[in-house]
């Protein structure tokens, strides 16, 4: 019988322990397919958070990492300054990469490591069961804002692209979704270019995915899907945010 | 080859390190040993090693992290405020058996404290300092020779047992100039890195640098194989030195690092008044040399005196290990004051002619 389908060998087969209907599987499939794609599975190293995703190590065929809660970028320095020739990437959530280890990743990006961020926006802090996150939006309802995000008490969700992109040292970043087909196969592409930078040593590069949380978000898959477009879109707006390609033209 | 050279202690850890292959370093300003950072931003580059200024000790042992688990020989720096911030990483570190090399060149505290030489960061060192079950080896030489050999020490120890290594100095020993000999030493035979995380480069199963066990069975298993690892550290790297400790002793001193130097004066003035002392100095803090007071203890007629810049830290492991057998007494100075000769004979002279202990 002819194969008309073949899972990516940037994947390993260990089932994903994450809820029926999150994307953040669609994502590491998205990853590993790129990785496979650009010939580069045997040098790359990715580092896993602590957050859903902390069990990512298993999911990647590449060696991996397991960083503590924010520290991704500051291992992935270490990394790819221990072995320059490697494919470092990081994988973090908006808790992870926009709260804890804010600080991580603007240093990681001003000093233009040559790494790949890619940073999954989800609104919320999903492992730990549905608190606000610095990504949570004006009104959204967590299980720490019962209320509703008053932006009096708990302030305004960053914009985490926008921000990396003022520094010098980022030299690819982009804001993509995965609530559509069409989309998903935008942010492979955004994915993959931010990878092909890292190889051709132009700096930090990183992809933010707007995701969704169905668990916490207290909404079916489909329902999640509409809430990403509806609430998420219009604050965090998709598109190239920084690419020094396009500004040295 | 057998030339000596005057170095300021903090300028003779950067070579040490540079001499014992290490490939990277992180670290983040921090009194009283910016100058290891310095001379290793000087010296990297020229090497094609790599050194980066972190954005805090919190990223710098991270990146010691992402390094070390790559299979390089990598370091970071510090100081006391520092050290704190990496606790967690340090955690980390022992968790993944990760070998590399933390200095620690300690100052006054708690909080921000003083930037004057102190002691008082034993407690941290030894006794985890991060959360968890875990040791890790701390060295703490008494000169710039000895920091200079404990520093390659310090690396093979790391790459031999897959753990952090520590190597504890006080500001006095960072500062202070003194000839040293980077003496070229028969390497220790030490293990194929086939854990680290290279890249595949051919490799069918992927290596994973991870502290994580989500199965109690499983984080049971890791720490029983931890513990026993702890065990043979104990057994083959536990270091110390005992001085005048062979004659019946009328009080035997214990110290590390700096104030050791002190001590070894002490009983030279002692002397003078006919008092004999001796004196246990551990070179490892962690494994303490429990041995050293097996060997001790029928030779000292009034107990241990235990001379510290803290509050009292190390004696608690010196009452563990003589465990009831002598009386112990503590004499510390803190907050960067250094204990002065005159006042820790002074101590002497209360237990041993008039029988007073003043240590709870
Ligand atoms: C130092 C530290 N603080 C807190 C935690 C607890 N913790 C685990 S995951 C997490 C939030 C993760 O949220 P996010 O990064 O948004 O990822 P998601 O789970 O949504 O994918 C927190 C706070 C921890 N493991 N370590
Ligand atoms: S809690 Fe949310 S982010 Fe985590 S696996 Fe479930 S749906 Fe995905």
């Amino acid at each position: 019988m002819a194969l008309t389908f073949e899972k990516t060998k940037g994947l390993t087969d260990v089932p994903t322990h994450y809820c029926p209907g999150c994307t953040h599987g669609i994502i590491h499939r998205l990853i590993a397919e790129v990785i496979e794609e650009l010939g580069v599975l045997d040098k790359t190293i990715g580092v896993a958070p602590v957050g859903c995703a902390v069990l990512a190590y298993d999911y990647f065929s590449c060696d991996m990492f397991e960083a503590s809660h924010g520290r991704a970028p500051a291992v992935a320095t270490g990394i790819k300054r221990a072995k320059p020739d490697s494919v470092v990437f990081t994988y973090q959530g908006d808790g992870d990469l926009a709260a804890i280890g804010t600080a991580e990743v603007v240093h990681a990006a001003t000093r233009g490591e040559k790494i790949t961020t890619v940073f999954v926006n989800n609104a919320i802090y999903g492992m730990t069961g549905g608190q606000m996150a610095p990504t949570t939006l004006p009104g959204q309802v967590t299980e720490t804002s019962p209320y509703g995000r008053d932006t009096q008490l708990a302030g305004f969700p960053i914009r985490v692209s926008e921000m990396i992109s003022t520094l010098e040292g980022a030299c690819y970043v982009e804001r993509v979704s995965v609530d559509s087909v069409k989309n998903v196969l935008k942010t492979k592409k955004a994915i993959k270019k931010a990878f092909e930078y890292q190889l051709a040593g132009k700096g930090f590069s990183m992809v933010e995915v707007l995701s969704t949380c169905p668990t916490n978000w207290g909404l079916s898959p489909t329902e999640a899907m509409g809430w990403l477009r509806e609430n998420m879109i219009p604050y965090y707006s998709l598109g190239v945010k920084k690419d020094i390609a396009g500004e040295v033209k | 080859m057998g030339n000596k050279v005057l170095m300021k202690g903090t300028e003779a850890i950067g070579e040490a390190a540079v001499r014992a292959d290490c490939q990277c370093f992180f670290g983040y300003p921090i009194t009283p040993q910016t100058e290891v950072a310095a001379y290793m931003a000087k010296k990297m580059p020229k090497l094609g090693r790599a050194f980066v200024q972190a954005e805090s000790e919190v990223a710098a042992i991270n990146m010691v992290y992402g390094a070390a688990g790559t299979g390089v020989r990598c370091m970071t720096s510090s100081s006391s405020p520092g050290i704190s911030l990496m606790a967690e990483g340090i955690s980390y570190l022992a968790g993944a058996e990760l070998p590399c090399l933390i200095i620690n060149i300690v100052r006054g505290g708690p909080g921000l404290g003083s930037i004057q030489a102190a002691q008082s960061d034993y407690f941290q060192a030894t006794k985890g300092g991060g959360h968890g079950d875990y040791n890790m080896p701390v060295f703490a030489p008494s000169s710039v020779q000895e920091m200079v050999d404990l520093i390659q020490d310090a690396f093979d120890v790391a790459d031999l047992y897959r753990t952090p290594s520590m190597v504890m100095g006080d500001g006095m020993l960072g500062q202070m100039m003194e000839p040293v000999e980077f003496r070229e030493r028969e390497p220790r035979r030490l293990p194929e890195k086939d854990w680290a995380a290279t890249g595949l480069l051919g490799r069918t199963k992927h290596n994973v640098i991870n502290s994580l066990y989500l199965e109690p069975e499983e984080l049971e298993q890791h720490n029983t194989r931890l513990q026993a690892k702890y065990k043979t550290i104990q057994e083959n790297e536990t270091r110390y030195e005992l001085f005048h400790c062979d004659r019946e002793n009328d009080l035997i001193l214990v110290a590390y690092g700096t104030t050791s130097r002190i001590c070894k004066n002490v009983i030279k003035a002692a002397e003078k008044d006919g008092i004999k002392l001796g004196l246990v100095r551990p070179i490892t803090l962690w494994p303490f040399p429990d041995q050293a007071f097996e060997e001790t203890v029928t030779r000292t007629k009034f107990g241990y005196l235990s001379v510290e810049m803290s509050a009292g830290q190390m004696v608690e492991d010196v009452r563990l290990a003589v465990n009831g057998r002598k009386p112990i007494d503590f004499y510390g100075r803190t907050g960067g004051m250094v204990p002065h000769p005159d006042d820790i004979l002074a101590r002497v002279k209360q237990m041993v002619l008039e029988g007073v202990s003043l240590w709870h």
